[in-house]
């Protein structure tokens, strides 16, 4: 071969490996860090893993905010109009934040299937859901059998 | 050769890239197609908000095309579309309220300071008719024809640009089926 | 004057437009220079409908006319007039409108300062940015007119400004973002002219510096100001969140600063021809793709604005247009291009070629993070989100690879630098650096009660001390030799830039590391110590304002039993649209910031209260404007102003490519 091709073929070839490790090592990262957004049903169904970083979001179940007293520690209720997730958070909640409102929570679930939570997100701007949320509530409503054992309790409130 | 064919590289990844960004407008997180749409509106019977001894049913919905808009003194989107109402009711088209899960006195007040475009409102203080609507949240919007059928239904802010895209031609037709008979 | 002025205004403009976009054109083709010549004024003309909208939209906000809609969504008669004009760009219509503008401004700007470059190639710039201004003024009429009225029933007030964007920081981030955004349209288009004109010479690189610089010194300003608005007003102490809004500026400044590095080599030595023409049509694609994303809705983030399909369409269709035919022409033209020259393996062309893969290495994982939850979306791969620790696991070790390059690059030679000499130049740096950066540690350790020894602030205080060092002793050496003055102003330029980066990776590595929070319970008269700070919870008052309710408290800060400052953070509940407002109290340092948010009440006197000391965090944006400045200063190299008259272009080999057709 020509000396000149040689030496070409064989940057050809460093630019293929290297690009090639690169985009595996991204791939394989963003699989590690991208969190998984699951519904308050699915997480009732055991589809959603235990001690992984996820997302979930809801609706602020009205009355189920708690504070531990003397502490920052919280416990919500989310839910998607078909299940409920308990959150347990500590730390200071955002400003936007309130029963009736959406929230989507980052955290990983313990083994009694409480989020525990380690960001929480909320936001109400005029029409605002945040997308996640809307989506969840729709999937619960395609289920007519699972919205019938909905507690009592309004999901979507002052 | 070969280098002519790395110079088209840059357009080729694009054409692969842009379908992607295509589908994921197509994806509109916002959208939430109704339940109801196609159905009958759920039987109730609940008092009217301003005349407590009043009871009103789904055949007081009947006989004229309708729109239903779920609203709340809570509901802070509810203030922003509220002049939109107005100026619709001026303009002769039948509104029912129907005030989710709130207090009588606020909610009358609410009205008598924005002004009042429902023809009367619903008082659903415990969101039963809510429920059975599948209500995500207030500020929503249905369009019932003369029978009483939902045919469509809207999520969020009702304003110029929601109605002129999604009600007004809606509207028009329904109107244009109850007169032609 | 009435928003219907504007309303045509706009019309006129978009009509000039189309002819800018088509007439210089068409006579680059018939080699008709009357034609030519109609760009610059076109252009100009152009500019002062635009701008006359603009002022009649203000007009609108200045006079309260709550009959156009958009005044009446973000402005209220009670705003303070500052905001008003503010309020103009807060959101999307008008914030487009700008846009426009400062598109209009720009190519005005060429019009103007292009006098000495030949004319077809001045008439092929115009006319690219023009079809760039048509783009977006149809955008702007067919889909967000700002001027729409709400008649015959106009509201009594409006519904005011978000109090997040009441702020100093709206009035300045946005401005200053779009003269870079936009700004990188110009690159774009002298690219473009170059690709049709098949001149890729290095009189065309020295044409196109300027101009890119400005633009990036822009960008930076735009996103330092961003960086630092978030951090002050959010209230919570964060100054960059990975955002894909924050990305979608990230990438364009990203390859921009690649572009700014390889138009240099293209100037000075004639090689990465190619390269930088892909990288000009690159930067204004990827603020294209910025303004995409931010527009269209498809992403969730804390920016973005309301979000409408149709706008996404028309975008995306313009975008698709812009870019796809911008690289089907550098498919069909790029064999044309020929770089000249080799250069060694030690040589500043080779560090140039390192410093580029490593910035587009970056911009393509940002764009991958950003990108791959809409990707995964499309394909139903379920909802993801990517969160930081991806970003920083890419971005840090890449910066690092950078700061590492850049401290070598600054005493390196173009073509070939001799390797033993070079070695003999960073030597002392090198051994300074790491001798400062391994040593102290050990004393910051017990400075900030952080436990032991921080591994990582060493390697942060290495790489900034090689770059501040390698880039200090160079300029000893240089300036060792008697000749101050006769170095060029793009050398203190660039030696200010660098150190800019610099402590800008001082700034974040040590907040980062040394910064303490804590999020804590405090009653009436509790103390919290954090890094050597008593922090006491003292006073708790409300008071009025025209517009909020305020609950304001009082903490006092002592060091070592001496009163060092009172910090007064605020709780704000505005009236008009219910907002809650965490105004954090701030005392601003060189090497520290302190910093307290209040959460929320918690019974009669406590709240939940966030403490922060934040060490050097001043730096990230000090660095920022040092870098700004960096680039104004080799802006500012006389090269540039060197006046030479047309006619030596038109015979010259630069002029080549005049009157071919």
């Amino acid at each position: 071969m020509h000396p000149v091709r040689k030496q070409r073929l064989q940057w050809i070839l460093l630019i293929l490996v290297a690009t090639s490790i690169g985009i595996g090592l991204v791939v394989y990262t963003l699989r590690q860090n991208a969190n998984y957004f699951y519904t308050p049903s699915q997480i009732a169904s055991g589809v959603a893993p235990l001690g992984v970083a996820l997302r979930a979001g809801g609706m602020v179940t009205k009355g189920s905010l708690h504070r531990i007293a003397d502490s920052l520690e919280v416990s919500f209720d989310v839910s998607d109009g078909a299940a409920r997730l308990r959150v347990h958070f500590t730390g200071i909640l955002p400003d936007l934040f309130a029963e009736g409102q959406a929230a989507v929570v980052t955290g990983k679930l313990d083994d009694q299937s409480i989020m525990r939570a380690t960001q929480v997100l909320a936001k109400h701007d005029e029409n605002y859901m945040p997308p996640e949320v809307a989506d969840a509530m729709l999937e619960a409503y395609k289920r007519p059998d699972e919205r019938a054992r909905v507690d009592e309790e309004p999901y979507y409130e002052p | 050769m070969s280098n002519r064919l790395v110079l088209f590289a840059p357009l080729l990844v694009f054409t692969v890239f842009a379908p992607v960004l295509w589908l994921a407008l197509e994806r509109d997180p916002q959208e939430l197609p109704s339940a109801r749409e196609g159905q009958l509106f759920p039987d109730f019977s609940l008092s009217q908000l301003v005349d407590a001894s009043k009871t009103l049913q789904a055949e007081d919905l009947r006989g004229e095309v309708t729109l239903v808009n779920v609203w709340a003194t809570w509901c802070y989107a509810c203030t922003l579309e509220h002049p939109m109402l107005n100026e619709l009711a001026t303009e002769g088209i039948k509104i029912v309220g129907l005030n989710y899960k709130d207090d009588r006195a606020a909610a009358i007040q609410w009205l008598e300071r924005r002004g009042d475009p429902y023809a009367f409102t619903i008082f659903d203080e415990h969101g039963s008719l809510g429920l059975d609507l599948g209500v995500y949240g207030a500020p929503e919007t249905y369009l019932l024809d003369a029978k009483g059928m939902v045919q469509y239904r809207r999520v969020g802010v009702l304003d110029e640009r929601v109605w002129r895209d999604d009600f007004a031609s809606r509207y028009t037709e329904l109107v244009l089926a109850e007169e032609n008979g | 004057m009435s928003p219907e002025f504007g309303h045509v205004a706009l019309i006129v403009g978009l009509c000039l437009a189309v002819i800018q976009s088509a007439v210089p054109m068409c006579g680059t083709y018939f080699g008709a220079p009357r034609w030519m010549h109609m760009g610059r004024s076109l252009a100009l003309g152009h500019a002062v409908f635009v701008m006359l909208a603009f002022i009649s939209l203000t007009a609108a906000f200045l006079t309260d006319d709550f009959s156009v809609r958009y005044v009446a969504q973000h402005s209220n008669s009670l705003l303070p007039t500052q905001y008003k004009v503010s309020a103009v760009w807060s959101a999307h219509e008008g914030s487009l409108l700008l846009w426009s503008l400062v598109l209009a401004l720009w190519s005005a700007a060429v019009a103007v300062f292009s006098k000495t470059l030949p004319l077809v190639f001045v008439a092929r710039v115009l006319s690219v940015l023009g079809m760039i201004a048509v783009g977006f003024g149809l955008f702007i009429l067919l889909t967000s007119n700002p001027f729409e009225r709400t008649l015959p029933f106009p509201p009594m007030d409006g519904s005011d400004l978000n109090p997040l964007l009441q702020d100093i920081g709206l009035i300045l981030h946005p401005p200053f973002l779009y003269m870079g955004y936009v700004g990188l349209s110009v690159p774009f288009a002298f690219a473009i002219a170059a690709l049709l004109g098949q001149q890729f010479d290095s009189a065309w690189a020295r044409w196109c510096r300027p101009w890119i610089n400005i633009a990036w010194v822009f960008l930076t300003v735009g996103i330092t100001l961003g960086s630092w608005w978030a951090y002050y007003e959010l209230g919570w102490g964060g100054w960059w969140f990975w955002d894909p809004v924050e990305n979608a500026s990230l990438m364009p400044w990203l390859t921009a600063t690649a572009l700014v590095h390889s138009v240099a080599a293209t100037e000075k030595r004639g090689v990465f021809r190619s390269w930088t023409l892909l990288l000009a049509i690159f930067a204004f694609s990827l603020s294209l793709l910025g303004t995409f994303l931010v527009r269209s809705g498809v992403l969730t983030s804390v920016h973005a604005f309301a979000s409408d399909p149709e706008r996404g369409e028309f975008i995306l269709l313009f975008l698709c247009l812009v870019i796809g035919s911008s690289f089907l022409l550098f498919a069909l033209r790029g064999p044309a291009i020929r770089s000249r020259t080799g250069f060694s393996g030690v040589s500043r062309e080779t560090l140039l070629l390192v410093n580029n893969l490593i910035l587009i290495t970056s911009t393509a994982m940002i764009l991958l993070g950003t990108l791959y939850p809409l990707i995964a979306d499309a394909l139903d791969w379920g909802k993801i989100s990517v969160g930081p620790p991806y970003f920083n696991f890419f971005f840090v070790p890449l910066s690092l690879l950078l700061l590492a390059s850049l401290g070598v690059s600054v005493s390196s030679r173009w073509r070939h630098t001799d390797p033993s000499g070079l070695r003999q130049k960073i030597k002392l740096p090198l051994i300074a650096s790491i001798l400062l950066g391994v040593l102290l540690p050990v004393p910051m350790a017990s400075w900030y009660d952080n436990s032991g020894y921080a591994p990582s602030a060493a390697v942060t205080l290495i790489f900034t001390f090689w770059v501040l060092g390698a880039s200090l002793h160079d300029a000893l050496i240089k300036t060792a030799s008697g000749n101050l003055m006769k170095l060029p102003a793009s050398y203190w330029g660039m030696l200010c830039a660098h150190c800019g980066i610099a402590i800008c990776a001082l700034g974040v590595g040590l907040s980062t590391i040394y910064g303490v929070q804590r999020d804590i319970r405090m009653d009436l008269g509790d103390s919290i110590i954090l890094a050597g700070y008593r922090f006491e919870f003292r006073d708790i008052r409300q008071f009025n304002q025209p517009n909020y309710v305020a609950t304001q408290a009082e903490f006092a800060v002592y060091v070592g039993g001496v009163l060092e400052r009172t910090l007064s953070p605020e709780k704000r509940h505005y009236h008009a649209g219910g907002e809650v407002m965490t105004e954090a109290g701030i005392d601003a340092g060189l090497t520290r910031d302190l910093y307290v948010s209040l959460g929320e009440p918690l019974g009669s006197s406590s709240w939940s209260v966030r403490v922060q000391v934040k060490p050097f965090v001043r730096c990230i944006w000090l660095g920022g404007l040092l870098v700004a400045l960096g680039g104004i200063l080799a802006t500012a190299d006389k090269r540039y102003r060197r006046r030479r008259s047309p006619k030596q272009l038109f015979t010259g080999s630069s002029g080549r490519a005049s009157y071919e057709k």
